[in-house]
């Protein structure tokens, strides 16, 4: 009996983390600063990891449980097209930036990423699984695998960069004097993929489609350039 | 609202297998949201109401759906316990500095109206 209705109240389990989280974010909006360090991104994983180490289930059991959210995902990331199609007209007109900045930014987060970790006495594997780190995660797994990084870690990083890159951006922006959504959203996408657009789509629909195209971009040109980077850097 | 969910579940279906049997490093689903991209710019039809109904409510949750994959960040076990120092500082940094320089040179970049609209000009 235990084990049929299991996987109903894991998904469950992430429903209920996910409501409370929001309910909790949504009566801290009138500031700013501590609603932002209280996403349901942050906030709703570590409720779901609380719970499943209380009554010790593997995460592999609640992996398996939530794979509808998994699939669910998939479907999100193609629903992107729709405001890319409808923001496009705000997209045309700053080709040439948004290429020198998404160039420039993919360059940036692989070499500060590579750098740091070797700074702070990260060993070869560990680099080489950081290195794909501002990728959307499915992106960053097949470029782990082609670089033989580990993909359980790289999964792990993808996902924690875009938790710090969603709960830091917003309050860089203010600090940054940012009040340009074009900007906020390419940012985000750029730097915390999935995550950051889920983040940015808060913010308006412009911010999510820029959001959504840096992502796409991100993605397609760090899985061209990255392996070429980390057979160089490991000759 | 239905028939709009067929047709995003139809590209991601068509965005998985173009991942499969051509081996692109591209995931199905951003292979579907760029075909989809391209399909909607290429009709000069307008979005009908329940595709744009389908997508906004996929996306209003896209946060509850990267909920599991955030979990597993806790249940990370095969970091060796020296790695944890450069594995937290590289994400924490790193995304900080990139978030910081890309935002800048962003900012620099539309504010030199020779860059925008190269095409207006000629």
């Amino acid at each position: 009996m235990v084990e049929i209705i299991t996987p109903v109240l894991l998904l469950m389990l992430t429903f209920f983390a996910f409501s409370l989280a929001f309910w909790f974010y949504g009566i801290s909006k009138s500031r700013p600063i501590i609603s932002s360090l209280l996403h349901p991104l942050v906030t709703a994983p570590i409720l779901v990891s609380a719970v499943l180490l209380l009554i010790n289930i593997d995460y592999s059991d609640y992996r398996k449980a939530n794979q509808p959210l998994f699939f669910l995902l998939g479907t999100a990331t193609v629903a992107l097209a729709i405001p890319l199609h409808q923001q496009f007209h705000h997209i045309r007109n700053l080709t040439k930036p948004l290429l020198l900045t998404l160039l420039f930014g993919a360059s940036v987060a692989v070499i500060t990423a590579l750098f740091i970790a070797w700074v702070l006495g990260a060993t070869p594997e560990t680099l080489i699984s950081v290195a794909p780190k501002s990728v959307t995660t499915p992106i960053a797994l097949g470029i782990a695998e082609k670089i033989n990084g580990e993909p359980g870690l790289t999964a792990g990083i993808v996902v924690f960069t875009g938790v710090i890159g969603a709960v830091f951006g917003p309050l860089l922006f203010r600090w940054l004097g940012i009040s340009d959504d074009r900007i906020k959203g390419f940012v985000l996408g750029i730097c915390a993929h999935g995550v950051g657009t889920a983040r940015a789509f808060e913010v308006s629909g412009k911010c999510g489609a820029f959001s959504s195209l840096g992502l796409g971009l991100t993605g397609a040109i760090t899985a061209m350039i990255l392996p070429w980077i980390i057979i160089y850097a490991f000759k | 609202m239905l028939k709009g969910l067929l047709a995003l579940l139809l590209f991601q279906g068509i965005g998985e297998a173009t991942s499969h049997y051509t081996g692109l490093p591209i995931p199905g689903p951003v292979i579907g949201m760029i075909l989809l991209f391209l399909y909607l710019q290429l009709s000069s039809r307008e979005i009908s109401i329940g595709l744009g109904d389908a997508a906004h409510f996929m996306i209003r949750w896209l946060s509850l759906m990267f909920v599991p994959a955030c979990v597993g960040f806790f249940f990370l076990t095969k970091i060796p316990a020296n790695q944890w120092l450069p594995v937290i500082g590289v994400i924490v940094i790193s995304t900080l500095i990139t978030m910081i320089i890309t935002t800048l040179l962003m900012k620099y970049l539309m504010a030199r109206p020779k860059l925008l609209k190269p095409k207006a000009e000629q």
